[in-house]
């Protein structure tokens, strides 16, 4: 109900991490979905999407999504989320809700409290998911302009947009497959590496500052070993973990890794033909230069 | 492997077991909640426990020790256990468990009971104070906010607290917060 006559139209989710310090992904996205035809409405009112409350209080957790649907289905408009935690919570409440009556019903007394009410009317997708199921790799192959060929890269999923298996369900958790699909469509290699869907240790970090450093440690020298040129993410906080904690992670460990770790939009905003300014790159800590150099952009 | 961690990293399970301890209803109460209701079909296989990411680097988080402390009802033991917080909620468990208990389902049921108890990591405070104040997790820089306009994104979507506050009315998560004995 939310698209008409082959227009694909979604309410983008940008979440918190991402307005907070992520921006190159948020920016990176917009661009590639103007090329890709994907038009972007912004949520009319935004509360975070539950998950870091669900430690807390499940029931806020649900609160808190719920709200969000409601406000996508008064736009009746999909959402499309970045953030796999953000995708995570508003799939799940959204499924949740649509078949537990009893839950829905003790949902929505506490909604109508602000005249809102949960109907069940809209859907959720990941970014990834839009644009392997709605834009369709077919469509991507005919708009890559400057197919990345000879680029060697690595892909890290992140757990939520692959578990809990029983609420996400679009891609094998053990074996992923539609990120590599999408990196491949921009003529990059994508490498396979030891323990590819094991978790980057981000979600602990608010109570512990050294086991997720471990974590990511650990997969940064998986994909070192394999002679992956950079990591590619689709998501705000293993990016941070991979990006914006590395060079700590290279002094902490005394270990030099180098790997320059970009979200999926800016790879694939390269191939559509963009050059790295417009898609975000000055924000990236770990430089992509040789991977730049190689691809024919200088001084980026 | 050299644990550092200076607190909750006890060794939970290496404690002798008092029969006092044990709250034989616990696990019931478990059982009625949403994500709880497969806890007794643990069989103890340690799936778990072997696929956790984060027990490769703790000596103390153990989500198999978790679920057999909650069968055994050791309520106080677990929910003072700073070990609990360490979950990261990959669902790496809950996908791989061959019996469908939902760990981490469980563990945040958990966790939920600790913070009804007071036992609150500081980080959810500010993360609760500032969901409240403006829906936003982290209080975002006007600079970042600025910075967006310069770099040609939209203005961000704006939260609503008077609305929150209304549909949350009930939850007395301020309360919960308070607890924490500051």
């Amino acid at each position: 109900m939310a698209e008409t006559q082959g227009e694909i139209k979604y309410l983008i989710f940008l979440g918190c991490a991402i307005p907070y310090r992520v921006s190159a992904y948020e920016l990176s996205t917009r661009k590639v979905m103007e090329k890709l035809g994907v038009k972007l409405e912004e949520m009319p009112e935004f509360n975070c999407c539950g998950v870091p409350m669900d430690p807390i209080s499940h029931e806020m957790m649900l609160l808190l999504a719920a709200r969000n649907l409601c406000m996508a289905e008064r736009k009746g408009l999909n959402i499309m989320a970045l953030c796999p935690g953000c995708t995570g919570a508003l799939k799940k409440v959204n499924t949740m809700l649509k078949n537990d009556k009893n839950l829905r019903e003790e949902i929505n007394k506490h909604l109508k409290e602000d005249g809102l009410e949960f109907k069940g009317t809209i859907d959720v997708k990941h970014l990834i998911q839009v644009l392997n199921e709605d834009v369709g790799l077919e469509k991507i192959k005919t708009l890559v302009k400057k197919p990345l060929k000879g680029i060697k890269v690595a892909e890290h999923n992140g757990c939520h947009v692959l578990r809990p298996k029983e609420y996400m369900g679009f891609d094998d958790p053990e074996d992923p497959k539609i990120l590599k699909t999408l990196i491949e469509v921009t003529g990059a290699e994508c490498l396979d590496y030891m323990d590819e869907s094991q978790c980057c240790g981000a979600p602990v970090a608010g109570v512990n500052d050294r086991i997720p450093l471990q974590l990511t440690k650990e997969k940064l020298a998986h994909i070192r070993d394999v002679g992956a040129q950079a990591l590619i993410t689709i998501c705000p906080f293993c990016h941070m973990m991979f990006d914006t904690n590395q060079i700590r992670i290279e002094r902490m460990f005394n270990e030099k890794f180098g790997i320059p770790t970009l979200h999926y939009p800016q790879l694939l905003g390269l191939a559509l033909g963009m050059p790295p300014e417009e898609l975000g790159f000055r924000e990236l800590r770990v430089k992509p230069t040789e991977l730049l150099k190689q691809l024919g952009f200088q001084g980026s | 492997m050299n644990e550092q961690d200076k607190s909750g990293q006890e060794k939970m399970g290496k404690q002798i077991i008092k029969a006092s301890e044990l709250d034989p209803k616990f696990k019931y109460e478990i059982t009625q909640m949403h994500g709880g209701e497969k806890l007794l079909m643990c069989f103890q296989c340690g799936t778990c426990t072997s696929d956790c990411p984060v027990a490769r680097y703790s000596d103390s988080y153990r989500p198999r020790q978790l679920i057999r402390m909650t069968q055994l009802g050791l309520k106080e033991r677990i929910l003072k256990s700073e070990t609990l917080w360490l979950c990261a909620a990959c669902f790496t468990c809950t996908d791989r468990c061959p019996q469908g208990v939902k760990v981490a389902d469980v563990i945040r049921i958990l966790k939920n009971l600790a913070i009804k108890e007071g036992y609150v990591p500081p980080v959810f405070k500010e993360l609760a104070s500032s969901i409240l104040d403006n829906g936003y997790a982290y209080r975002i820089p006007e600079l970042r906010i600025k910075k967006r306009e310069q770099i040609g994104l939209p203005p961000l979507p704006k939260g609503n607290p008077e609305s929150l506050a209304k549909i949350l009315h009930g939850i007395e998560l301020k309360k919960l917060l308070e607890k924490r004995g500051e």
